[in-house]
């Protein structure tokens, strides 16, 4: 075959693939940006007064005058914005302290293993044990009374749900350290950090400073967009806030549920208010941010200039660890008090450890648990699974036309990370309910998909675009056509980066908990829908139950996507893991 | 032939000729239809031993009536209000989601008000006979709104306080003494935030023992005189909070959460709607022994909840044959019997027969449970319109922060 006829087969190739290939980017926007669109109108037109089955039927400034003169909204909006920024600062300070002081040492590969456990369990799962641990009736108080402490009664101290929030950050910066600790590490896989720092390092610049100094300027505008989806969501968070926020007011999220839910109809205009609201919350958190970054950037190229060595780091580098560590250690421990109480017959305090051991949570909850269990399973699967379908849809797309995701576009994938839930919730509530299909495993599938597929591409974007086109390019040679190609070549040797995306989106999809609620009409119970509903009434035993089962599902979706590819490579010495 | 058509016509006289003959075969005619249906019943779901029971009963009437129920676990009633509005507010009149919702008060109040419920059908059930519509009023008039047969009597509450006799040998007995006993007991109170349904309860139980006159209490509140009327109420909590759990700042969410205060020692009052409920949690080591219930000297709050079907409904004869079930003797017993529920029955003991009478005489109070004798008075829920008054007033004072 002459060049000009390989180029000929090209062009021909060309114009097939693309009538099916094209439309991937489109459905994929349609159908997960569509909901969002579409819910944000039906939440904008009762905020201005328009919603005829309640008898709005004019456009008013009126729901705004109530959410203003709405006891307590200052002071909301204050602590969600408070603690979204803060969480936020937490987080991202911890993990970029750590990395700089640790990033290419033993202990760093090791403590790598420790994130998935942590990454794939529900934000509300840790929430539920750090209520528990922390509080003045809790684990950590029992182990050391009365022996240490003198205590027979708990004492009369506010630690969880305290006014200021402090609880509410320290449980979402826990969760949100493993999530930035994974996107900086997939980060500094992108640029060349490990020369970089030695360079600076023989340079006579300590390791932080090093790090800090050439590193992290590269790393961090690729975790920007990821460190602007955790300030979004932890500004906008509504199931880790109804178990570990105050109460007298809650954070704007939780008291815009609530509102949506209050028996007095009218409320639900003074609730879209809230939601418009909470989204220019969002926008405001998001330029506060920003204006942060420019500072930061000021300083930080000063600071640069300087040329200041600081070599004795250690105590900073020593302190990074244990708040990383330490972090990891309570996230593990709450964990594992939630696994007990699931088992514990009576436990009360000051008792270390409960009096007897029982499975009567198990035995007398087995349907309820089986039955959601079964839901969260195929929901998550299903999502996950179409998540799955488009994201290599619009990566293979990208791959043959040679066209890379633009900046704008990754923005667009994000934005259901970004837009806070309830602003977009109740409107697409009203349009699944005139599609008729609100309440149906399918409304449920469909809103997980639209917050499980940006994980589920970002997650595989990396590997799929570092695929080495060469392989393709021989089996192009050999004779395969391009889906043969796709099919015997390029995904089998992409299994495992696929089945760890399929992972993370079926672990998105478990902890979901608003679109849960509003998609199913409150009649598809999942774990995590369940555990929320029972966790007001504090019965840590059946909490811990639902708990154990928020662990397990995602770990065993890790743990497949382990094994399988393990055993599927088990003869294949080029694709079995290396490091 | 002839035989056939003078059969046919004689039975069809026979069904038109009497009136009770022909609502007996409406319900027949219910029965039939219901049969294959699948009713969302939307229950509040924060209790383990009411959703075992639920259970239960869906499995009765899909044995007996072949109605299958699902239980749509709700943490606050009002979602499944809010709903039944979405449905409407998108133009669906039938084939609804809801099709049974537990509920009274003012969710009810702001159903019947929003013309969101189907009814009134209650009396075509044939359960609801045996109804103490006479000595029970709450089964007639919830929260001051008349009934109107849209929704049927289910359960009996009153409101009562559980305590601790091992850290507290002798409860108060007055409201005023709660708060002397708070003074020098600092910590060891509270009671769950308002707007859930038993910390408005503890609002309304002090208010009537603190208002002037408890008369206007029946009527619509008037909100010129709102003020004045509460203001013994709002002194009184600004003296009680600073000498509460957590100094008043921090409120657990509900009753059970307030329950599991008192099992970890934090608080030695808690609150509760069902009188027997503490004997329950005793049965399933969820507090201590020494848990007893105490009431205040003048009676308690007490009301009924019911079951109501929304406009919309798509399994309205399922709903109907579900709700008439949980009105029955045999339901009411073991909704009674502590050891499943224990809580009290809407059904008048002289309207049933003997042998089903004794299915409540059998039943064992428990250790905690005072006799209904000790209960003492059962005093009326005030009007509605007090319930968002109180509500709003409460949490412009303690719940809008610093």
């Amino acid at each position: 075959m002459s060049v000009t006829d390989l180029a000929a087969k090209d062009a021909d190739w060309a114009r097939r693939r693309n009538s099916a290939l094209r439309v991937f980017p489109l459905i994929t926007l349609a159908l997960f940006l569509g909901p969002v669109a579409a819910g944000l109108i039906g939440t904008m037109l009762p905020a201005f007064g328009y919603l005829p089955a309640l008898g709005g039927e004019t456009l008013s400034w009126a729901p705004w005058r109530s959410l203003l003169a709405a006891p307590g909204l200052g002071e909301s909006v204050r602590l969600s914005f408070v603690s979204g920024l803060a969480t936020t600062v937490v987080a991202l300070t911890v993990v970029i302290l750590f990395c700089a002081a640790w990033h290419g040492t033993q202990g760093f590969a090791r403590i790598q293993r420790l994130l998935s456990p942590l990454l794939s369990v529900p934000h509300v799962t840790v929430a539920f044990g750090l209520a528990f641990v922390l509080a003045p009736s809790g684990w950590i108080l029992r182990l050391v009374s009365p022996w240490a402490t003198g205590l027979e009664r708990p004492p009369d101290i506010i630690i969880a749900q305290d006014p200021a929030g402090l609880t509410l950050i320290a449980g979402l910066a826990i969760k949100e350290i493993p999530f930035l600790f994974l996107m900086t590490l997939a980060a500094i896989g992108q640029v060349d950090a490990a020369r970089t720092r030695t360079m600076a390092r023989t340079l006579g610049y300590g390791p932080i400073a090093a790090w800090l100094k050439t590193v992290f300027p590269q790393v961090y505008p690729q975790i920007r967009l990821p460190v602007f989806a955790v300030l979004a969501y932890a500004v906008s968070v509504v199931d880790v806030a109804i178990v570990l926020a105050p109460t007298t007011p809650p954070p704007l999220a939780v008291q815009l549920v609530r509102w949506f839910n209050d028996p007095e109809l009218a409320m639900r205009f003074v609730a879209s208010a809230g939601a418009i609201l909470q989204l220019a919350i969002v926008a405001a958190a998001l330029l506060a941010w920003w204006i942060g970054e420019r500072l930061v950037i000021c300083l930080g190229k000063r600071w640069i200039r300087t040329g200041w060595r600081w070599r004795r780091d250690i105590w900073l580098r020593r302190a990074a660890a244990i708040a990383l560590i330490g972090g990891f250690a309570i996230a593990f421990f709450s964990l594992l008090s939630m696994a007990l109480w699931s088992v514990a017959g009576r436990w009360r305090f000051p008792a270390g450890l409960p009096d007897s051991i029982s499975l009567g949570t198990w035995v007398d909850n087995a349907d309820r648990l089986t039955a959601a269990g079964w839901n969260t399973l195929s929901v998550g699967l299903a999502a996950a699974a179409v998540a799955l379908v488009f994201a290599v849809g619009c990566l293979e797309n990208e791959a043959r036309f040679g066209r890379r995701a633009t900046n704008r576009a990754l923005l667009l994938l994000y934005l259901p990370l970004l837009v806070p839930q309830v602003a977009f919730l109740f409107g697409a509530q009203i349009m699944l309910i005139v599609l008729n299909i609100d309440g149906s495993w399918f409304a449920v599938a469909w809103s997980h998909l639209v917050f499980v597929l940006p994980y589920v591409f970002l997650s595989l974007a990396d590997p799929y675009r570092s695929w080495d086109d060469r392989y393709a390019r021989t089996a192009l040679c050999l004779g395969a056509g391009p889906w043969r190609v796709l099919r015997c070549v390029k995904l089998p040797m992409l299994l495992r980066p696929i089945l760890v995306a399929v992972a993370v989106g079926f672990a998105v999809s478990v902890g979901l908990y608003l679109p849960t609620l509003f998609a199913g009409a409150g009649r598809f119970d999942t774990l995590t829908t369940d555990a929320v509903s029972l966790a007001a009434s504090g019965n840590r035993r059946i909490i811990g139950a639902y708990a154990l089962m928020q662990m397990l599902l995602p770990f065993l979706a890790f743990a497949l996507a382990a094994a399988v590819p393990a055993w599927m490579f088990r003869h294949r010495r080029g694709l079995r893991v290396t490091h | 032939m002839r035989a056939l058509g003078f059969l046919t016509l004689f039975l069809t006289m026979a069904i038109f000729a009497s009136s009770p003959m022909a609502q007996a075969d409406t319900w027949v005619e219910t029965v039939t239809k219901a049969r294959g249906q699948t009713v969302f019943w939307n229950a509040w779901a924060g209790d383990e031993r009411i959703n075992a029971y639920i259970e239960w009963a869906g499995e009765q009437v899909k044995n007996r009536y072949g109605v299958a129920v699902q239980h749509v676990k709700l943490s606050d009633t009002a979602e499944a209000v809010s709903r039944v509005v979405a449905e409407k507010a998108a133009g669906r009149t039938e084939g609804g989601s809801v099709d049974l919702i537990w509920i009274n008060g003012e969710n009810f109040a702001a159903m019947k008000r929003n013309d969101l419920l189907f009814g009134p059908w209650t009396a075509n059930a044939p359960n609801y006979q045996f109804v103490d519509t006479i000595g029970k009023k709450t089964t007639t008039i919830d929260f001051t709104v008349p009934v109107d047969g849209l929704e049927a009597p289910w359960g009996m509450a009153q409101f009562v306080f559980m305590y601790d006799s091992n850290s507290l040998p002798t409860p108060p007995t007055s409201i005023k003494g709660l708060l002397n006993w708070a003074k020098e007991n600092e910590g060891r109170f509270t009671y769950p935030q308002p707007p859930n349904f038993i910390g408005t309860t503890f609002l309304k139980q002090a208010l009537l023992g603190l208002i002037e006159d408890p008369a206007v209490l029946q009527k619509e509140v008037d909100p010129a005189k709102f003020d004045a009327m509460t203001k013994p109420l709002w002194q009184y909590l600004d003296a009680l909070h600073p000498v509460m759990w957590r100094s008043g700042k921090v409120f657990p969410q509900n009753g059970p959460a307030q329950h599991r205060l008192l099992d970890d020692g934090e608080v030695d009052i808690a609150l509760s709607f069902q009188p027997s409920e503490a004997s329950s949690l005793i049965a399933r080591g969820a507090l201590p022994e020494s848990v007893r219930t105490f009431v205040l000297k003048g009676g308690t709050v007490g009301n009924t909840s019911f079951l109501a079907i929304p406009f919309n409904a798509k399994a309205r004869d399922g709903a109907m044959v579900l709700a008439n079930f949980l009105m029955s003797s045999e339901a009411q017993a073991r909704k009674q019997n502590p050891e499943f529920w224990g809580s009290g029955t809407v059904l008048a003991m002289d309207k049933l027969p003997i042998t089903e009478q004794n299915r409540f005489g059998n039943l064992k109070l428990g250790v905690a449970t005072l006799s209904p004798k000790e209960l003492g008075p059962t005093l009326l829920e005030p009007h509605t319109s007090w319930v968002t008054a109180l509500e709003e007033a409460w949490a412009a004072r303690y719940a809008a922060g610093k």
